[in-house]
């Protein structure tokens, strides 16, 4: 039964990673990474009842509380001051369009089951075979990293990446020991806080967060 | 011969808590001058730990503190690193941060920033090097993106903005994926039974190498060259580096090119050993060998067109961590004494030029080369420090940089990869026509004949400069003080 809720999760956030790739609005993009955080949450949950481990239980509440509220919270905030004061458009405009990323998208979820068949024959579990998922999802954020010019969409990128390696954390070990998963959670808070000051400290130097704008340092 | 117990515990903590005290001191009272001499006490205090700890370590020894942390002959080589170039990078900054104060270019609340995030980075880079545990190792290294993004945010321009965008993003991403690795590293010895002190516990790890299943190792060490690699500077995520190197405060580029990179290259040294153990060989030496001759080929040619003298520094100094991992590639004990002292020879010469380039920045107004013609006649002390500080770096004798690189060689040679060495010669030729010919235009030749209205140099600035190309030369001289520690060392990561 608990296999069934595992996989649909999975999917879910497959699905959902997806979906940033094909929505082009930031706020729904952001709408997308809460529901990516909850499914997190969910899916330590039901780690926590199939490996019956007390830990991942106050785990999933700690993602959560951070991937689900905190952190979007502060990306809301991000595009509520640029729309306020500048009236900047509240697009992605990424450079490939959205056949062309849905295909990218398929292609790295080929290349992620590939790249996963050595985990996966180390211990063949219904955790394991779930795995790719993971590794999609971060490869799919890393395109989302390249290819999207709003200072926004970068954070979003690096957001996925690091919610496509959670996945695969918990799904291969069941989480990592818990004063890591602590020192990674706060690591991932603080970088988008500090990238929140610096979005802030763009919009005000350069005029808006168009990653365009930064070219003139070079050789 | 081991130390543990208290004596150990208060050890591993002093090169911590010291840089802590120094932050929280500067947090509370904001810059004033017992607060840089505070971070300088605090640079020494780990400097004195890791000479201190010879006693133990460099008899194969280790002083051992709970599982979690450890100094070994390799951890006390790294302390040596952070307390020598930390000691000169503070000590310059004292003058450095006082003239940009006087002269308005920055504000006491950015200075009182600047004064606790310096400390703060010198400790986070200590837990990395005292931690027996990959998953605080990582950790450690991870923390100092957060710390360092505002130093290289601090002037504050349009391009200094654009340098710490470019840095926060390229090395969260790449130290993400180094997590990853280090992820699958976790997955590995949980399937090979290692739970003894926690799965991610690196004496563990290594006396278990051989039972971490080959497939999930590959793709574990992959990532995680990748991602250390990408905080040591190295190709295909390289890119932050020039930007972040030039625009970022002097003292604070002499600390991210002498200690942020090197612990990068500590960390793939720690983990090169596992893989050598449960990877096949070729495999791992193969890929530190692509990374590092791809960062080689790259700074040789960015060096040859380079008209920003910070920018030219920062090239040299992923040429210089190429060369490092070149020597972890190899990883025989010479190998890796020879990568070991390229580092504390390139962390002393690069913070001697990276501090004396802020000299030049300050008096000249322009980090443009061909803006900056006969130092020599305007300021021949400063001229003078930044000339010896290049031959230093471009590896002629008697600096330490010679002793590394023929030692680096000859270790190529004995593990036959003759051909490597070869590449690497050829480059190291270019890179040596590529600097001596922009140095010379920097230095010689006749200048603007009315010289910027600036002071002479501190006494603040020209002491640890000076002091730091004196250590650069004994080292290359005499075996003396460091030579027992390095073989040490180079025994506990290297295998034959």
């Amino acid at each position: 039964m608990t296999t069934q809720w595992l996989y649909l999760i999975c999917g879910g956030l497959l699905l959902s990673s997806v979906m940033v790739l094909w929505r082009r609005e930031l706020s729904a993009i952001v709408r997308l990474l809460v529901l990516q955080g909850v499914l997190l949450g969910a899916l330590a949950g039901v780690l926590d009842v199939r490996l019956e481990s007390a830990e991942l239980g106050v785990v999933a509440v700690g993602v959560l509380a951070l991937k689900a509220i905190v952190v979007p919270g502060i990306l809301r905030r991000v595009l509520r001051d640029s729309a306020q004061d500048w009236g900047e458009a509240r697009e992605t405009e990424p450079l490939t369009n959205v056949p062309a990323s849905i295909v990218a998208a398929a292609l790295l979820t080929l290349l992620a089951y590939a790249a996963a068949r050595p985990l996966v024959r180390l211990s063949p579990t219904a955790e394991t075979h779930a795995v790719p998922v993971g590794l999609a999802m971060v490869l799919i954020g890393f395109f989302v990293l390249v290819t999207r010019r709003r200072a926004l969409s970068q954070i979003v990128g690096f957001l996925l990446l690091d919610n496509g390696i959670a996945t695969t954390a918990f799904l291969i070990t069941g989480g990592v020991p818990g004063i890591v998963e602590l020192a990674v959670s706060l690591d991932v808070l603080l970088v988008v806080l500090v990238l929140q000051v610096l979005t802030a400290r763009l919009r005000t130097t350069f005029g808006g967060t168009d990653i365009d704008e930064l070219r003139e340092l070079h050789d | 011969m081991s130390l543990t117990g208290v004596p150990a515990a208060l050890l591993v903590a002093a090169p911590i808590v010291a840089p802590l005290a120094a932050s929280a001191g500067a947090a509370k009272l904001g810059w004033r001058r017992s607060v840089a001499i505070g971070t300088v006490a605090a640079a020494l205090a780990v400097l004195a730990v890791g000479a201190g700890t010879t006693v133990w370590t460099a008899g194969g020894g280790a002083v051992e503190a709970g599982n979690w942390f450890r100094i070994d002959a390799l951890s006390g080589v790294m302390l040596i690193v952070i307390g020598a170039v930390g000691g000169v990078a503070a000590w310059v900054g004292i003058g450095y941060l006082d003239d940009e104060l006087a002269t308005g270019r920055t504000t006491a609340n950015r200075a009182r920033w600047y004064g606790t995030l310096v400390p703060l980075f010198l400790a986070a880079m200590v837990v990395a090097v005292l931690a027996n545990n990959l998953g605080l190792l990582w950790a450690a290294i991870e923390a100092t993106t957060i710390v360092t993004a505002f130093l290289v945010g601090h002037g504050r321009s349009r391009k200094s903005l654009e340098a710490t965008w470019k840095y926060v993003i390229i090395c969260s991403v790449g130290i993400a994926l180094a997590y990853l690795g280090t992820v699958l590293v976790n997955y590995a010895a949980t399937q090979a039974g290692v739970v003894e002190h926690g799965t991610l516990d690196w004496t563990e790890l290594v006396a278990h190498a051989g039972d971490l299943d080959p497939g999930v190792m590959r793709l574990a060490f992959a990532l995680l060259v990748l991602g250390f690699g990408t905080k040591a500077g190295l190709v295909p995520l390289h890119s932050w580096l020039p930007d972040a190197h030039s625009q970022a405060p002097a003292p604070v580029s002499a600390l991210m090119s002498g200690v942020l990179l090197p612990v990068a290259v500590y960390a793939l040294a720690r983990y090169r050993v596992i893989a050598v153990a449960s990877v096949d060989p070729s495999f791992v030496r193969g890929l530190l060998l692509a990374m590092a001759l791809m960062s080689l080929v790259l700074a040789a040619g960015l060096l040859l067109a380079q008209r920003d003298y910070k920018r030219l520094l920062a090239y040299s100094s992923i040429e210089h961590m190429a060369l490092a991992v070149i020597g972890v590639a190899i990883g025989t004990p010479l190998a890796i004494a020879a990568a070991l002292l390229h580092i504390v020879g390139h962390g002393l010469g690069k913070a001697v030029l990276f501090c004396g380039a802020g000299e030049i920045l300050a008096r000249e107004r322009s980090t443009r080369i061909d803006a900056v013609r006969g130092l020599f006649g305007r300021t021949p002390l400063l001229a003078g420090l930044f000339a010896t500080g290049l031959v230093a770096l471009l590896g002629l004798p008697p600096f330490s940089l010679f002793a590394s690189e023929v030692g680096l060689v000859r270790a190529g040679v004995d593990a036959e990869l003759g051909w490597v060495m070869a590449v690497v010669l050829v480059l190291l030729l270019v890179v040596f026509i590529a600097i001596s010919t922009k140095a010379a235009g920097i230095l010689l030749g006749s200048g603007p004949p009315e010289p910027a209205a600036v002071g002479a140099l501190r006494t603040s600035t020209v002491v640890p400069l000076a002091a730091g190309l004196v250590v650069v030369a004994v080292l290359g001289i005499v075996d003396w003080p460091l030579g027992a520690l390095l073989l040490a060392a180079a025994e506990i990561v290297g295998t034959r």
